[in-house]
């Protein structure tokens, strides 16, 4: 096996004023060029701390105290500001959450899709815009000549949304960061963009980091995933085999209270409080165990 | 582009009735100003007689709405009467001083746009550090200090214990006044004249300095606030992802964001800046409308006061109107009616 | 909120105030500037005690005596002498007395005014507030300074004068922030609550919506006091305020620009003092701003 596109091992992340609250707890995970990972929990559950550490914007009470992450065999966190930014750039992206704030309102489409091409690829004005408007076609945008020219409160969440995940694939990144890209969006919306991101990942050969809290959707587009929890891996494997033979209650839990296409009907069932308590236990055991290393 | 004619039409509406206000107060004041202003115009030993044919002439004698629809109607025809105590059509000085105090407010304008715009950015691009700290506390200080004190202080420090700039006037008497309007910096630079606008210049520094002061640090202590708040946007964490610089970030990202609430809520201080200038020309002996004024009033020269203040008042009127639509045009979204 | 907070004020009110002068204690801003306003009020009151000379006395052999520091240094006077050879220090001292008068008694009368109608037209808004806002928008259209020479010059000069000219200009300032501030203050649940029970507008106005104003209001008059010494140090220096025999820290001012080749020290020493206490007011206020106001203190 080849070595993978990132591998995150042993990662630990601490808040607080003496880093005295853990928020990851020795996470690793690999994940190799061209798949899919899904990074799968509640709010709080670390997900998007680790895609946060992943790109360097970890908020500043947020500190790494211990692990690595290395993309293509390089340690991210090694790296001082500004060769990790020039390492990044080009090679990783992101799809944010909420396209209605992740547009600039002041700048035109074009220049927000051009600006990477020509600070990285060094394109002329023309040859960006051409770059952009091919992009745009990717991602099944109507009437691309006007969306270039338009300010982004012209444009619908969707349109906003296409916008982002062109600029985000726009420099052929090795890896694209996508931050419940859905969650903000409305229903029908969701799976043409679902299916849009998974299009151009297959056909850019993109690896993705797909931060979600919906185990129906990492059906949808993961080929493995992680499953966190207060910022502990409760599962991690294929998504096939997470939905099919799922090992750990929490995961199984989580399906439970998962809508169901393919079982309509079949009523919801919320994640009962004594899974959390068995899940919090484990945490508690695994941070005793650590402590007694120390 | 409808957004912005609605708003021009709007404000000029509103510009005429302040405008028309600003005349009936300065009307009434001075009507109600103790003393007799025709006695006052031809001085003691003046007969009876005398007076009651100048009251004649300026229509005194009519009832005060008479009098007032007299006045107003000279100035509608350009007619702003002649000034007592210059004996010269008041319309004539008005032409000839109001140019060197717009080229001076301009110029204190521009200075505190850039000056307050460049220590904003860097106060944002050293947020969070000890720096910052520093940058406010800059910033405090010329925040607090109004624009007289600072004259004050340049005369002292950089007109006589350093005397690096000259302290008086516009432009250095020896030279001569070898132009055709009265906009001398832009006539000089215009004839590529260098010299003498290099002098100009050196004139101009201390008071655009004072005047310029204090809106910087408006200017700093709003956009900086401004610019800690669009830095924070969504759209500003995917250009870091993109790899931008922090200073691209905030020039490129924020920047551009911020300047359109900052100009709105600035507005009234480029006000301030024009009132600034009456007490900072006479502080230089700089020969605009402000330093007239000062004289005028002492003087009691009452058709020189009416046409100066009216001349401030749609000065402050225009300044508040460019401003309002600066910051309409600096927002995408009113720029094409949403 | 905003209701649980009068009930707070009714019930528990001391313990609320000492939360208050807590607060304020904390500000460093509130105790720098304040602790100089205060030196000043002193200085002011104990001007005869502590001046080394009657600030008018005249005496052409000791004229422009530097001050310490440089030679030709006379130790009687510390800080100098001006052209006729009164002492400096002395004149300064006894200037502090004009200042703070024209500062606090001003900054009372236009926050009075503002106040008042500031009130009115953002509590009762329709008629009142259109000719508020115009009246506003008419005094905002004059340049302050060319406003408050015209209003000396009818009035004739005097402190009188100045102290009405600065209230006659400046009550805009206090205008428009109570004006805003009433309109969103009667916007709150208390004030909804006050008239359900039936009170008369005017008790609410004065009892429930002043003083939740009131802050703001100390506020901006400290900030107004140390604008009022700024207006009585122009007007000292175009020579509209007091007269001549009555030292001003203005006066001084302008009588050192007369004379500032030859002795510079009559010029700054009036200058140091009028900018450290527009900075003292200024930074009390801001401080008192900070500490009073429920949202920055969070």
């Amino acid at each position: 096996m080849t070595a993978p596109l990132l591998s995150i091992s042993h990662l630990n992340a601490v808040t607080g004023r003496n880093g005295e609250t853990p928020i990851l707890r020795d996470v690793s995970l690999d994940i190799a060029a061209g798949e899919v990972h899904g990074l799968v929990g509640e709010s709080g559950a670390g997900k998007s701390t680790i895609a946060k550490a992943i790109l360097g914007i970890l908020p500043r009470g947020i500190r790494i105290a211990s692990g690595s992450i290395a993309l293509e065999g390089v340690d991210l966190l090694t790296l001082d500001a500004s060769s990790r930014r020039k390492l990044l750039g080009a090679t990783v992206s992101l799809i944010p959450q909420d396209p209605l704030t992740a547009l600039n309102p002041g700048r035109r489409i074009e220049a927000q899709l051009t600006d990477g091409l020509r600070l990285w690829r060094g394109l002329s004005a023309a040859d960006a815009r051409l770059r952009a408007l091919q992009l745009l076609d990717e991602v099944q945008m109507a009437e691309p000549e006007r969306v270039m020219k338009a300010f982004p409160h012209e444009l619908s969440g969707g349109m906003r949304q296409r916008v982002l995940i062109a600029a985000a694939f726009a420099l052929e990144p090795k890896l694209v960061i996508a931050d419940e890209p859905t969650t903000a969006l409305d229903v029908t919306v969701q799976k043409q963009i679902l299916r849009l991101i998974r299009a151009m990942q297959e056909r850019h050969g993109t690896g993705v980091v797909f931060v979600t809290h919906d185990l129906g959707v990492v059906a949808q587009i993961c080929d493995r995933a992680t499953l966190l929890y207060m910022g502990k891996t409760m599962e991690q494997g294929r998504v096939k085999d997470l939905l099919d033979a799922p090992r750990h209650p929490y995961t199984r839990a989580l399906m439970d209270a998962c809508p169901r296409y393919d079982q309509p009907g079949r009523g919801l069932a919320p994640v009962p409080e004594t899974v959390f308590a068995d899940c919090r236990a484990e945490i508690a055991a695994f941070d005793r165990e650590r402590a007694g290393h120390v | 582009m409808r957004v912005i004619a609605a708003v021009l039409a709007k404000r000029i509406g509103m510009a005429i009735v302040t405008l028309f206000g600003v005349a009936v107060v300065v009307f009434l004041l001075l009507r109600v100003a103790p003393g007799d202003p025709v006695a006052m115009m031809i001085g003691a030993g003046a007969s009876a007689a005398d007076v009651a044919e100048l009251r004649a002439r300026y229509g005194l004698d009519q009832p005060l709405l008479v009098q007032f629809g007299i006045w107003l109607a000279g100035v509608l025809r350009g007619d702003f009467g002649v000034s007592i105590s210059l004996h010269r059509d008041v319309l004539e000085l008005l032409s000839e001083r109001l140019p060197a105090t717009l080229e001076l407010a301009t110029a204190a304008c521009a200075v505190a746009v850039g000056l307050g715009g460049a220590i904003a950015i860097a106060g944002t691009l050293v947020r969070g550090r000890k720096a910052e700290a520093a940058v406010d506390g800059v910033n405090g200080l010329m925040l607090a200090v109004p624009d007289f004190v600072w004259a004050l202080a340049f005369v002292l420090v950089l007109g006589v214990l350093w005397p690096v700039l000259p302290l008086s006037g516009r432009m250095d008497p020896s030279v001569g006044v070898p132009f055709v309007s009265h906009f001398y910096l832009i006539e000089s630079l215009l004839r590529g004249r260098f010299a003498i606008a290099g002098d100009i210049v050196a004139h101009m520094v201390m008071p655009v300095l004072a005047l310029a002061l204090p809106l910087a640090a408006v200017i700093v202590r709003i956009l900086k606030e401004a610019l800690s708040e669009a830095m924070m946007q969504d759209y500003v964490l995917v250009a870091r992802v993109k790899g931008f610089s922090e200073s691209r970030l905030v020039i490129g990202e924020a920047l551009r964001n911020a300047v359109g609430p900052t100009l709105a809520l600035t507005g009234v201080q480029f006000t301030f800046l024009i009132g600034g200038t009456v007490i900072v020309e006479r502080i230089f002996a700089y020969p605009g409308i402000g330093a007239m004024a000062i004289d005028a009033v002492i003087n009691r020269d009452l058709p020189l006061i009416q046409g100066l203040v009216l001349v401030f008042g749609a000065l402050f009127i225009l300044v508040n109107l460019a401003v309002d639509l600066g910051a309409v045009a600096l927002n995408p979204r009113l720029r094409h009616g949403g | 909120m905003a209701d649980s907070a009068t009930i707070i004020a009714t019930t528990g009110a001391p313990s609320r105030g000492r939360r208050r002068l807590q607060a304020l204690a904390r500000q460093p801003k509130v105790v720098w500037g304040g602790g100089f306003i205060l030196f000043l009020v002193v200085v002011a009151l104990a001007a005869p005690l502590i001046a080394p000379h009657d600030p008018l006395a005249q005496d052409l052999m000791s004229g422009t005596l530097p001050p310490l520091g440089f030679a030709d240094y006379d130790p009687g006077f510390l800080l100098g002498t001006d052209d006729l050879g009164r002492d400096v220090l002395s004149r300064l001292i006894y200037g502090t007395r004009i200042a703070l008068t024209v500062a606090f008694v001003a900054a009372t009368l236009a926050a009075l005014v503002g106040t008042l109608l500031g009130l009115l037209a953002g509590y009762f808004r329709g008629v009142t507030d259109t000719v508020v806002s115009r009246l506003i928008e008419i005094w905002m259209a004059f340049p302050p300074v060319l406003l408050s020479i015209l209003v000396v010059a009818i009035m004739g000069s005097g402190v009188t004068s100045v102290i009405a000219a600065i209230a006659i200009i400046d009550w805009t300032r206090f205008a428009r922030v109570v004006r805003a501030e009433t309109m969103a203050q009667a916007q709150g649940d208390y004030v909804t609550a006050a008239r359900t029970l039936g009170f008369g507008r005017w008790t609410i106005l004065f009892r429930e919506i002043l003083p939740n104003v009131a802050p703001v209001l100390l506020a901006l008059i400290t900030l107004e006091m140390g604008i009022a010494v700024i207006v009585e140090a122009i007007l000292s220096f175009v020579g509209l305020s007091v007269s001549s025999d009555t030292p001003t820290w203005g006066g001084m001012i302008a009588q050192g620009r007369q004379i500032i080749y030859q002795a510079w020290w009559v010029f700054a020493a009036p200058l140091a003092a009028l900018f450290a206490t527009v900075l003292a007011f200024n930074q009390l206020g801001d401080g008192l701003r900070r500490a009073l106001d429920p949202v920055m203190q969070r």
